[in-house]
């Protein structure tokens, strides 16, 4: 887990952002911008330093959402009205479009955080926590521990090995298809990259789109490549890749594009343009024979109709290295975080107890069944048939991986891989030869200087 | 004659033909925008409709929680507006009326401003307004609030609002405020009483040119807001944009609402926006 | 004319000063500021968390690596002078062209004149998502017209490298020929009517007309249009923004600029080096054509 990264980018806790100009130069900014904004800021006297801290007679906690969409955004709301009624605390909620929320993450957690956060697991919030941007929770993981497996406790740790993340759902990435379509043609489930690749051909053949495909957001392709390459080349050479610590010029990497690039052919033409959602779209309405996706992306095109969504189905990617056979399963996780310095922290860590509690995962997944609960103690009964195989998936793994995007370093993801793989899709037969290089060398500039 | 007529009948079916492709992509917007998703859905984007409603606008309309949204806006938008307009006619007036060393580069300071890509300032921008304080949050910092909006417009802007104004100061006689300075009057009121008045046709011209360039802007907010309820419209626009779900027909509702009530102000009033834009250029 | 600043008594003079300093300590402080700050990260390695404590100089290192290993950088340069060459080449002789059909007094000119002006009011946030419905490349309004949306055949204008760039830049020129219609034809409004009949009367075609006699009128806007088309070329970002982020093809600088600093990346440094380089082009585009104007009118204003 140890990524090179020089220890002295943490911050010292009091001071956080307002330490970052010496006195004199701070003031001289404040007064010129007060003087420049005359009357406007004339009133203000008050000196921004730190952020809050106190506040301890509060009874309101704030909360910062990146549930925007329709079924997420109702599931939340509910889960938020759980929360007040069970802590006593008024829960003020932010709401901002999902994409946003992560795109503005660092100056938001640097600037006027709420207490607590919607995040995810993996690197992603380690890195977070790594900057002394989110506050340690191990008195809240006293109360909430019982419900959690080991490798859901594991998952919720810091790099210090700190507790700094509380888990609500998590779901599975696997094939999705339809039943009623794999009956009328005959086709069987590919056990193997062999019969994955003839199941491509024939699905042509019967003038499918065999693997439909958006990427207009940019992160879904990554979801194919985890899967090709862990498959190819085992977990811990994928999670050592992500990690840095592997080369991207080295062979086994190649190799996983290369396997990639064959399959291109059969994916759905015009990816850039298109979202993942509509994709989904077209596997609904038989045009698609298969989609590589997430369950909630998944399950939540077939919700408007239920026979539909009855007759969807999923099997977990091939295997392609019988060495490792399907042993990794990714399962991003989502969950909350903690502010580094909530203005109510009692508050906030009722509020975060309740979120980890089976009451709280059940408030929010009453009203969204695309997802899995975390904790191991949820009433799983009212489970739909789709949703118990997906947690026997799951459970069945021997390894656990969260994303590509949630298991690197955020900049070198967001700045390097995400324009890369957009360039495979673009043109897949040549990247490998010539684009792996240029990614080791940046991925060496970011991680020597992050 | 009948050839002036066949290039009369000429230009007008080029202009026709023109003038439809260029309504052409709004159009479509507006014709989206007015269909069920369930029957385009079934029946593709090009189809005959089936029915037509409303529903698209009115479920944007509280789904995405538009009328907050036009709050904010407003709230950015006049006090900025008002105050652009109040700084560029006293920088306009101190380099027009009298003739100091530093007037150019102060044009120059200005102007050249105004014309930097917002990019090149951000990152800077952003950690200063945490370190400055800001009326009207929670935080005490000028991050995430209105008044920081109100402000980086204000900077941003006079630019543009000073040089014509500078321009058309130029026109108006000096003998006006020689005789007022004979009368013992100060130089607040030569401004206030004399110069501003005059100024009223540019004024109007760049208030409706500033309303409509505030109320477009998409990058600031997106950058130095963090609470999603403060978004002004036009960069909350995106949270029409699912993450699971996307509905084009929503969308497309979304943006025609958002496009509203520019297109309004420009209906209202054309003469002085368009008056606006070329009192840039005017004295080329 | 200097005389009249020593007229001013000392309440005036504080007057003077308060008047043009406060707007010019708010633009100083939040843009000037800044971008001399800006200046300054570029050769820093900081991650934006932590104190100014944490900046680390690591000279011209971003720049290095700006030019020799970022795969986006070049192609980002190279699209912003696409853009620049599109709007100079198409979208401003557009403009110039439909202002000086519109300028014939003929009838319906308002109405043509509302429908190329339109896209000018909108914002090019919603511009993008407007473009985008056109474009889309499932159900989008070409696409379906001409059944480019089936396997085989498709068309893929919004992700494929070798459209989307021209795609998005008929959005650009769409807006654009609007906004350089209404400057042009302010201009021609300038041009003696007595002027334009006697050379459409001379028999000389709309060519020879517009060449001889409304041409040479119209210099002194070239250059406003010049500097204008300059400067929306280089702050093009909204429409693209929207319209796919600037992937695959359609990379600007200032995409650039913003996925490296604004997005959950954080690389002060090196995406102050990408401002950097924007920043000089742009005032090298911006401070010759000002200070020239400036300069001019100043000796006009003397000697009137």
């Amino acid at each position: 887990m140890s990524v090179r990264r020089a220890p002295s980018a943490r911050p010292s806790p009091d001071h956080g952002p307002s330490a970052l100009w010496t006195p004199s130069r701070r003031a001289l900014l404040a007064g010129a911008a007060a003087a420049a904004a005359g009357p406007l800021l004339a009133a203000c006297g008050s000196s921004s330093g730190g952020s809050g801290g106190g506040g301890s007679s509060s009874k309101t906690v704030t909360l910062g959402s990146n549930g925007s969409d329709a079924v997420p955004k109702k599931a939340y709301a509910a889960l938020w009205a759980a929360a007040g009624k069970s802590t006593g605390d008024t829960l003020k909620v932010n709401v901002k479009q999902h994409e946003n929320f992560q795109n503005q993450i660092n100056s938001y957690l640097q600037g006027t955080p709420d207490d607590v956060f919607t995040w995810f697991a993996g690197y992603r919030m380690q890195f977070f926590a790594k900057q002394g941007l989110a506050s340690p929770i191990d008195d809240v993981w006293q109360t909430i521990g019982s419900h959690f497996t080991p490798a859901i406790q594991a998952l919720s740790k810091g790099l210090d090995g700190k507790y700094y993340f509380v888990p609500l759902y998590y779901y599975p990435w696997a094939i999705w298809y339809r039943k009623s379509v794999f009956k009328q043609h005959g086709y069987t489930i590919p056990a193997n990259w062999d019969q994955f690749t003839a199941l491509l051909k024939k699905m042509k053949g019967d003038g499918l789109v065999p693997l439909a495909f958006g990427n207009q957001n940019q992160w879904p392709v990554m979801g194919t490549f985890d899967q090709i390459n862990f498959r190819l080349n085992g977990y811990q050479f994928h999670v050592d890749l992500m990690h840095g610590k592997e080369s991207w010029t080295d062979a086994r990497v190649k190799k996983t594009f290369d396997m990639w690039a064959s399959i291109m052919p059969y994916h759905q033409q015009g990816a850039a343009g298109r979202k993942t959602e509509d994709a989904t779209g077209f596997v609904r309405d038989k045009k698609a024979g298969m989609i590589v996706a997430g369950a909630g992306t998944a399950v939540q095109q077939f919700t408007t109709d239920p026979a539909a969504l009855a007759d969807l189905d999923f099997f977990p990617f091939p295997e392609i290295t019988p060495q490792w056979g399907m042993d990794t399963v990714e399962a991003p996780c989502d969950g909350f975080m903690m502010s580094k310095s909530p203005k109510n922290k009692t508050g906030a860590t009722k509020v975060l107890e309740f979120f980890g509690s089976p009451a709280g995962e059940k408030a929010y997944l009453d009203l969204d069944s695309s997802e899995l609960a975390a904790a191991k103690d949820f009433d799983n009964a009212k489970n739909t048939a789709l949703q118990k195989k997906e947690a026997a998936l799951i459970t069945g793994a021997k390894n656990l991986t969260q994303f590509m995007d949630r298991d690197g370093n955020p900049t070198f993801v967001s700045t390097v891989m995400i324009p890369a793989l957009a360039d495979f899709v673009r043109s897949p037969n040549t990247f490998a030869a010539t684009k792996l290089s240029n990614i080791e060398a940046q991925k060496k500039s970011i991680y020597a200087s992050s | 004659m009948t050839v002036r007529l066949r290039g009369r009948i000429g230009l007008h079916v080029l202009l026709m033909a023109a003038a439809l492709a260029w309504l052409a992509p709004l159009l479509w917007a507006v014709f989206t925008a007015f269909r069920p998703y369930d029957d385009t859905q079934k029946h593709g984007y090009l189809s005959w409709p089936k029915s037509l409603t409303f529903s698209n606008f009115t479920s944007a309309w509280s789904q995405a929680q538009f009328p907050g949204y036009f709050r904010n806006t407003v709230l950015v938008a006049v006090p900025g507006v008002l105050i652009t307009l109040l700084f560029a006619a006293a920088v306009a007036f101190v380099v027009s009326r009298f003739s100091f060393w530093w007037n150019i580069p102060l044009l120059l300071l200005f102007t050249a401003g105004n014309l930097l890509p917002q990019q090149v300032i951000i990152t800077p921008l952003y950690r200063l307004y945490l370190d400055v304080p800001g009326l009207g949050s929670g935080s005490g910092k000028m991050y995430d609030t209105l008044l920081g909006l109100v402000l980086i417009h204000v900077a941003f802007q006079s630019g543009f609002s000073t040089f014509v104004l500078a321009n058309y100061m130029k026109t108006i006689p000096h003998e006006l405020t020689e005789a007022a300075l004979v009368d013992g009057a100060g130089v607040a009121r030569q401004f206030f009483q004399i110069i501003l008045p005059l100024c009223r046709p540019p004024l109007a011209a760049l208030a409706t040119l500033l309303s409509i360039w505030i109320y477009n802007d998409f990058f600031w907010a997106i950058v130095l807001i963090s609470t999603g309820s403060k978004m002004p419209i036009t960069s909350a626009l995106n949270n029409l944009v699912g993450n699971y779900f996307t509905n084009d027909n929503l969308l497309a509702a979304g943006a025609l609402m958002t496009a509203l009530p520019t297109l309004i102000i420009y209906f209202l009033l054309q003469r002085q926006f368009i008056s606006g834009l070329t009192l840039g250029s005017g004295k080329g | 004319m200097t005389a009249r600043v020593h007229r001013l008594t000392k309440r005036d003079k504080v007057v003077v000063a308060v008047m043009a300093g406060i707007p010019t300590l708010l633009a100083l402080c939040l843009v000037w500021l800044p971008a001399i700050a800006s200046i300054v990260l570029s050769f820093t390695n900081w991650t934006g968390v932590g104190g100014l404590s944490t900046i680390t100089f690591d000279g011209v290192d971003n720049y290095k690596q700006l030019f020799s290993i970022n795969p986006q950088f070049w192609p980002a340069v190279e699209h912003n002078l696409i853009w620049l060459a599109a709007l100079l080449l198409v979208g401003t002789p557009l403009g110039m062209f439909l202002a000086y059909q519109l300028d014939k007094k003929i009838r319906l000119t308002k109405f043509y004149q509302t429908a190329f002006f339109l896209p000018v009011v909108v914002s090019t946030a919603v511009i993008g998502f407007v473009w985008k419905l056109v474009y889309d490349p499932d159900n989008g309004l070409i696409n379906s017209l001409f059944h480019t949306n089936k396997p085989g055949d498709y068309l893929d204008w919004i992700g494929s490298p070798h459209l989307n760039l021209w795609a998005v830049l008929v959005a650009a020129i769409w807006r654009h020929a609007g906004y350089l219609m209404v400057l042009y034809l302010a201009g021609l409004k300038s041009v003696d009517p007595s002027l334009k009949e006697a050379a459409a009367l001379d028999g000389a075609g709309g060519w020879q007309a517009f060449r001889h006699v409304v041409f040479p009128v119209l210099k002194p806007i070239n250059i406003v249009v010049l500097v204008v088309t300059i400067i929306e070329a280089l702050r093009a970002f909204d429409i693209v923004w929207v319209f796919n982020k600037g992937a695959q093809g359609t990379e600007l600088l200032s995409i650039l600029i913003t996925q490296n600093i604004v997005g959950e990346a954080s690389r002060i440094g090196y995406g102050s080096a990408i401002a950097v380089v924007l920043m000089v082009i742009s005032l090298g585009a911006i401070i010759p054509y000002l200070w020239v104007t400036f300069r001019r009118e100043r000796r006009e204003g003397n000697g009137r």
